[in-house]
């Protein structure tokens, strides 16, 4: 088939089963927009801000499993999509972003939109292509989307100079991949397994420690059984909330720098660390030498280089963990759950001892008893989203998730402005949930102008914003690690939320007692249209509990116990 | 980290295609890896080139460098050499009024000769481990080198 460039990609977009494809168009890209005019293949959904459609599109590949697709052009496009591009190398998630670049004949001669845009992106993607003849697109194309969704997924950049895509050439998309040189390493090693396993059944305090990967494995049922049939307690790191349900006897809890004291006091006791699909971060570990300090080690990776590179591995195992998962289960005979009683009573009584919690004030909302009561109210039903700060570590500790896929947040990079446009991509995925982006009053303003997309295109994300007044992490760090010295963090003067959103056609409450909060949550519901619902919360709650920067798991600053301040 | 650092030569098998190059360096560069020395060529009746890179680090570092080379897509094989053939070469010109013989017998000495010489300068070549070449460029100090270029080390698995 003789068909343009432009042609080619739409061809490929809907060979490869997309159906939702966001983006802004531009010179450099105009001959693919032009291709999406006349094609009814896919959705496009414009986002209004180049760095909003990747994170729309990273919120729509988490909350669905699949690649997710995003389009821009050359120049400013290319370079405002970069820290969406960086967030979803950090997060692993598979996505395939097609950026427009100037004519061949104009490459290097400093033209109007030009950027080295592969140059840019080749140490914040996965794998990058310049596409130099159309009739190297197909396979191009093909390529990208297998690299991003197979062995440790991640962001494929694609960059098409503008007479490629106007060049017509042949296009057949029945191929076979050939890359000699990418060959994931999916099965893990029998052996290893066995051995793992036997470790396990001589553990006395052995303890799972979850990870994000499980998510992008689609193993999180998988590893539920296998944490049912060992009785093993288990802690997760903030990306694999979800993984177990929030009710599961057998989950300690999230660990980490504001992980609970249960999790961080069980990593620090245990004898034998069960690593899932989790790669041993600096949020997570603290003080690396501290960090499991007595503990046997067995990892379980997709990335080799994971494994090994900041806690020695004892027991290494490369492969997909839900093959591998599937092949523990097969050795479960060998576990007695009995044996780990005694551990098991010891970690809940480390949850007694300092359960996860919160003193309520009689004043002001406290910002996680918002996350609660959402909780409360939409638990299942809703899909959690959320931008960077303390609203952040809030949602994932006090959000009852119940399911893998339920809770999209910027983990690796930390970036302020993904909540917003992630839930809108949530919610093209899973448009039969209600959508939920907790956001604090400094990160909505960095992709605010996406209350125009949400609008247009009918996505009724719910902006649950926890307003403090402050850049509220940085705050708590100025308040405990210099002297209260709050730098430009002091956020008090605001636009008006509420006018904010119904300028665009949303709708905006603004909220200072539980009774509001409830009423305007149910009326957002209900209306179905995009919200803000903009919470007075207390000014100086911290995020507790805390291990400092650098500092070891089990010294860990602990909510002050009531009536103490 | 107090962990030793120690010098490694790694060889890198890659698909011979544009850019290949900077993902390599970018890698190093990024993640903060040394490059004592880098020479890279195709392989002949190939697509792919061979990458020698002389680095240096911990054993963890090491293990992580090969680790991450292994990651980039255009990349079919690492090795880390233990128990290799290196060897690198080095070009030096020198003056025509400098002894020829004394500089051919030192140039013999590390596997060299001189192999040009001309109105104004003579230039030598040497081939020998990477070593010896700084011995043999500390040698003929006393004959006033003008210029040198030193190849980086190739090695090859024994």
């Amino acid at each position: 088939m003789q068909i343009s460039g432009a042609q080619m990609v739409i061809e490929a977009l809907i060979a490869e089963g997309v159906d939702t494809v966001f983006g802004y168009p531009g010179g450099a890209i105009m001959n693919v927009y032009d291709e999406i005019y006349k094609q009814d293949g896919f959705k496009h959904i414009l986002n209004r801000h180049e760095q909003a459609s990747i994170h729309a599109a990273e919120g729509y590949s988490k909350a669905s499993g699949k690649v997710g697709v995003a389009m821009i052009t050359s120049g400013p496009g290319f370079t405002n999509a970069v820290t969406g591009l960086a967030d979803a190398y950090m997060d692993s998630i598979p996505m395939v972003v097609i950026s427009g670049q100037v004519p061949m004949s104009l490459i290097g001669t400093d033209a109007f939109q030009e950027i080295d845009a592969v140059g840019i992106s080749r140490s914040c993607t996965k794998h990058n292509y310049l596409v130099t003849d159309a009739k190297d697109l197909a396979r191009v194309l093909k390529e990208a989307f297998y690299i991003a969704r197979t062995g440790r997924p991640g962001p494929v950049h694609v960059d098409i100079p503008k007479d490629v895509t106007a060049q017509i050439a042949e296009f057949n998309y029945d191929i076979e991949i050939e890359l000699e040189t990418y060959k994931p390493h999916v099965k893990g090693n029998p052996r290893q397994i066995k051995k793992a396993m036997e470790a396990i059944s001589k553990a006395k305090r052995p303890l799972f420690y979850l990870g994000g990967g499980i998510i992008n494995a689609n193993a999180a049922y998988e590893v539920r059984d296998l944490v049912h049939k060992t009785g093993i307690p288990a802690v997760e790191t903030f990306m694999a909330r979800g993984v177990l349900s929030y009710d599961d006897e057998l989950l300690v809890g999230m660990l980490g720098m504001h992980g609970s004291y249960a999790s961080n006091m069980a990593m620090s006791e245990t004898d034998l660390v069960i690593a899932l699909g989790a790669r041993f971060d600096d949020r997570v570990t603290g003080k690396l030498s501290e960090f499991a300090k007595n503990a046997g080690v067995i990892h379980v990776d997709i990335d080799p280089a994971s494994i090994s590179k900041l806690v020695n591995a004892d027991y290494p195992i490369v492969g997909d963990v839900k093959n591998v998962v599937n092949d523990m289960l097969t050795h479960c005979d060998k576990i007695n759950s009995d044996s780990y009683k005694s551990w098991r009573e010891t970690v809940s009584n480390f949850n007694k001892l300092h359960p996860l919690t919160f003193h309520e004030d009689s004043e002001r909302l406290k910002p996680q008893w918002v996350v609660k009561r959402v909780g409360e109210l939409l638990g299942d039903g809703a899909n959690i989203s959320t931008d960077v700060g303390q609203h952040q570590m809030w949602s994932a500790q006090f959000y009852p998730f119940s399911r893998p896929r339920q809770f999209m947040s910027s983990g690796g990079l930390g970036t302020m402005g993904f909540g917003f446009p992630a839930a809108l991509g949530v919610k093209a995925a899973s448009p039969e949930k209600v959508s939920i982006n907790f956001t604090g009053d400094g990160s909505i303003l960095m992709n605010v102008q996406e209350l125009m997309t949400a609008v247009e295109k009918k996505l009724p994300v719910i902006n649950v914003i926890l307003n403090n007044n402050y850049l509220g992490m940085v705050r708590q760090w100025q308040t405990l690690f210099y002297d209260k010295r709050h730098s430009e963090t002091d956020l008090s003067i605001q636009p008006d939320f509420v006018k904010l959103a119904e300028a665009f056609g949303g709708i905006g409450y603004r909220v200072n007692t539980k009774e509001e909060f409830d009423a305007a949550l149910k009326d957002a519901v209900e209306k179905n249209v995009v919200a803000f619902i903009e919470v007075i919360v207390h000014r100086m709650e911290n995020v507790m509990p805390m291990v400092p920067a650098g500092g070891s798991l089990f010294n860990m600053m602990l909510l002050e116990k009531k009536g103490t301040k | 980290m107090s962990e030793n650092s120690e010098r490694r030569v790694v060889s890198v098998i890659v698909v011979n295609e544009a850019s290949v190059l900077s993902r390599i360096t970018d890698l190093f560069s990024g993640r903060g890896y040394n490059i004592t020395s880098l020479t890279v060529a195709p392989i002949p009746d190939s697509k792919y080139s061979r990458l020698t890179i002389v680095t240096s680090g911990s054993v963890r570092v090491i293990e992580q460098i090969t680790k991450q080379l292994h990651k980039l897509i255009p990349v079919l094989r690492v090795y880390e050499h233990a128990d290799m053939v290196e060897k690198e070469m080095a070009l030096i010109k020198f003056p025509i009024t400098e002894s020829l013989s004394d500089i051919n017998t030192l140039c013999e000495a590390y596997n060299g000769k001189i192999v040009n010489a001309g109105e104004n300068v003579i230039i030598a070549m040497v081939a020998d481990e990477p070593n010896r070449v700084d011995n043999f460029l500390k040698a003929v100090k006393r004959y006033n080198p003008k210029e040198i270029v030193r190849s980086g080390a190739v090695a090859l698995e024994r």
